[in-house]
């Protein structure tokens, strides 16, 4: 046992967290009501549900929502008119928002962080908007977005854009604010030009700064991007569960869930890669 | 304007106001309700009957003379002549090309409750493409973001709450956008819902302290919940609380033991029973039998610039919302409307609603076909008595004409028309009364109205 590497123990124990916890799940769904009112009219016992009939629980087992992914898994991309589609195609659109958004994000938020990081003067310049802006909830653009922008699709995907700047905003700036003196002293006694430097020292010294701050944001955008589409309805992921919430249906809302934090994170750990590709031993 | 369909060529066409031309039938709307069948065949038939007897009329507008001068040379031979002297022919054609459809790609929001049954169910019933039209009926999250993609264009026309073309007309919760309401969509169809909790405390005078949730704050929902619960004695301002929720949150919100009860619109009172989480306190039917509810909305832009359009559009609706009103077309319509495309609700809790059979939450089934119905024709009553009630709350400051904008934003004149085009049966009457919770409505004295409650934030 104690030859094993940590990474299969690690497995190991993950795994039996994960049947002790189906198991409680399984077992605390299926006790508990189930009695079932007697005398009940059988006329009136149709016309309700199941809950409300037997007072069983609701709340699903783990079971059903395997059988609720297998179904979704089974059937990704079909398209039964313009309220309901496939979860695939519902994904699509809210990775889609989420990486123009975020992208859109990365032009502005780097260069920009460029600017304030080597600026003494802007960084404390623009310090106030930015501490400012920084807690605002990124939703509570939406009313203002949807009335400037009058276009729900742009207005969310200008909501990602706003969330997503500010992390990458300020870590650019930390990072490249923070490169090491001597590094920038050697760049001037070679006589190395302000472009060259910045490409050739300050952006490889700040890159992973800068890349903790694309991760962060990359993570808040897809958070945000489920709330905004439950907010504005149409297409996407969120717009899947509130149209579930909207039937009640607690299976599907948890094979969302399920399936929202698997997406969230793949894209995290694709930018993980890319910052492992960036880091330097000091 | 209201003989402008019947036959000019006939001269059998009795002057007198009593029974049909052919006089088989009780009126001349049943006359023409018996001829729909066969003149609906031949469209461009109707239309150069239509175009011929607008120009006999002109002729010979008195009625008296048009028929000697039938009588004397037949009617076929005054077509002929009228032929001859007139071209018809060209304007005929000339009515047909002013007839092509502007905008054939229409989108239309909707939220999904059973109030929007019409505007749904003539997406998969073929209503829109019977008029020519490819209409997409998108689903939405709540009244505000509805009224946003409205008025920002996303959407050509909506469903909308009875009072939201006036808020929006006035100005009021929003900029001002000239709206207007060519259609209602259901009468009846909203109940109060308790939470199962509270089943013994079926008096409002006990429920001082509840939380309460309507759709929205330009909803009769809001309206028709503060009267009912002034009438009781209770401030809904100070007594109770009321807020605003999505109605496809609402049972949810019950269940979280967040609010006490609502009055919002089906399904999700239904709902709240077959999820054995509330029982249906009184069905807003019992406060004014046949009050609106939902409409069908476009923006006055949208009428004056897209007119042949917005005919269809509202010829569809219209068809859609009579066909909806016949008990024997309520089963199919839960199935066509059910799916996770449309209202995604279990067929049983629609076919509940609509047959007017269903279960009550406290262990009764109820038998009522009138739970909710469907009437196409905007009365101006009817938003006078919105516009009081927004008066009456504090929604609507300083004084406006009731009358010229009910007039403006309702436009019951363009649904009879089209509603008699259709040979459809309109009712006779041009001002509809009413009375809530048994206290009659007198639309022309709309002030004096106001005055008469106790209760009141004036």
């Amino acid at each position: 046992m104690h030859s094993w590497p940590l990474q299969a123990r690690a497995s190991l124990v993950s795994m039996l967290i994960l049947v002790v916890l189906g198991l409680a799940w399984h077992i605390g769904v299926n006790t508990g009501g189930g009695t079932g009112q007697a005398n009940i009219d059988p006329e009136y016992a149709k016309l309700i549900g199941a809950a409300a009939n037997t007072g069983k629980s609701a709340m699903p087992g783990p079971l059903d929502v395997l059988a609720k992914i297998g179904q979704h898994l089974k059937e990704p991309f079909y398209d039964r008119g313009p309220n309901d589609k496939g979860i695939g195609i519902q994904l699509a659109y809210s990775i889609g928002r989420v990486l123009l958004g975020y992208g859109i994000a990365v032009l502005v938020a780097i260069p920009l962080g460029f600017l304030i990081g080597m600026s003494p003067l802007m960084n404390r310049a623009l310090d106030p908007f930015i501490q400012i802006m920084k807690p605002v909830s990124p939703l509570a653009w939406m009313p203002l977005a949807l009335y400037t922008i009058k276009d729900s699709a742009i207005s969310s995907i200008f909501v990602i854009f706003i969330c997503s700047l500010w992390p990458m905003l300020v870590n650019t700036a930390f990072g490249v604010s923070s490169v090491r003196k001597e590094w920038l002293n050697v760049a001037r006694t070679l006589e190395v030009g302000s472009v060259r430097r910045a490409f050739t020292v300050i952006l490889p010294a700040a890159a992973p700064t800068i890349l903790t701050g694309m991760r962060i944001s990359i993570g808040i955008a897809w958070l945000v991007i489920v709330a905004a589409e439950m907010l504005v309805g149409g297409t996407g992921i969120g717009y899947f569960v509130w149209n579930e919430w909207n039937n009640l249906s607690i299976t599907n809302v948890i094979t969302s869930i399920i399936v929202i934090g698997l997406v969230g994170m793949i894209l995290d750990q694709m930018l993980a890669r890319v910052a492992k590709l960036v880091t330097y031993p000091e | 304007m209201s003989s402008a369909f019947q036959d000019a060529f006939s001269s059998k066409f009795r002057l007198s106001r009593r029974g049909c031309n052919c006089g088989q039938h009780a009126s001349q709307a049943a006359h023409d309700a018996a001829l729909v069948p066969t003149v609906a065949q031949s469209a461009d038939g109707q239309l150069r009957r239509v175009i011929e007897g607008a120009v006999m009329r002109a002729l010979f507008p008195v009625d008296a003379e048009r028929r000697n001068f039938l009588r004397a040379v037949g009617a076929t031979t005054a077509s002929a002549a009228l032929g001859a002297l007139f071209p018809i022919a060209t304007a005929t054609d000339a009515f047909a090309q002013g007839g092509a459809i502007e905008k054939k790609d229409l989108k239309i929001g909707f939220i999904p409750i059973t109030c929007a049954t019409p505007i749904i169910m003539a997406s998969p019933m073929g209503f829109y493409a019977k008029q020519g039209l490819n209409v997409e009926v998108i689903k939405t999250a709540g009244w505000a973001v509805i009224r946003d993609k409205a008025i920002n264009k996303e959407y050509d026309a909506a469903h909308m709450l009875a009072p939201m073309p006036l808020a929006i007309s006035l100005g009021i919760g929003s900029n001002p956008i000239p709206y207007t309401m060519p259609a209602v969509e259901n009468i009846n169809g909203q109940a109060i819902t308790l939470a199962n909790k509270h089943k013994e405390r079926r008096d409002p005078k006990s429920w001082k302290g509840f939380k309460f949730a309507v759709p929205f704050d330009f909803s009769m929902h809001n309206y028709l919940l503060r009267y009912y619960l002034a009438e009781h004695g209770l401030d809904p301002d100070t007594d109770v609380q009321i807020r605003s929720v999505p109605p496809p949150e609402m049972v949810a919100n019950l269940r979280a033991d967040n609010i006490d009860g609502f009055l919002g619109p089906d399904p999700f009172n239904q709902r709240a029973v077959f999820d054995g989480v509330g029982f249906i306190h009184i069905l807003s039917k019992e406060l004014w039998d046949g009050h609106p509810c939902c409409a069908f909305a476009a923006s006055r832009e949208f009428v004056t610039t897209m007119p042949n359009t917005y005919v269809a559009l509202l010829k569809a609706i219209i068809e859609a919302t009579v066909f909806a009103s016949k008990a024997e077309n309520r089963k199919p319509i839960a199935t066509a409307i059910a799916p996770a495309n449309y209202l995604n609700q279990p067929e049983t809790v629609l076919e509940q609603i609509l047959t007017g059979t269903y279960a009550d939450g406290l262990g009764q089934v109820k038998r009522d076909p009138n739970r909710v119905n469907f009437d196409p024709i905007p009365w101006d009553s009817f938003a006078i008595w919105i516009l009081t009630q927004m008066k009456r709350w504090g929604q609507l400051k300083g004084d406006i004409d009731y009358k010229a904008v009910a007039d403006q934003i309702y436009l019951a004149t363009d649904a009879r028309k089209l509603m008699r085009e259709m040979g459809l049966t309109v009712p006779e009457a041009t001002t509809k009364t009413f009375s809530v919770m048994g206290k009659p409505f007198d639309a022309t004295r709309p002030n004096e109205y106001i005055a008469s409650f106790a209760i009141k934030r004036t």
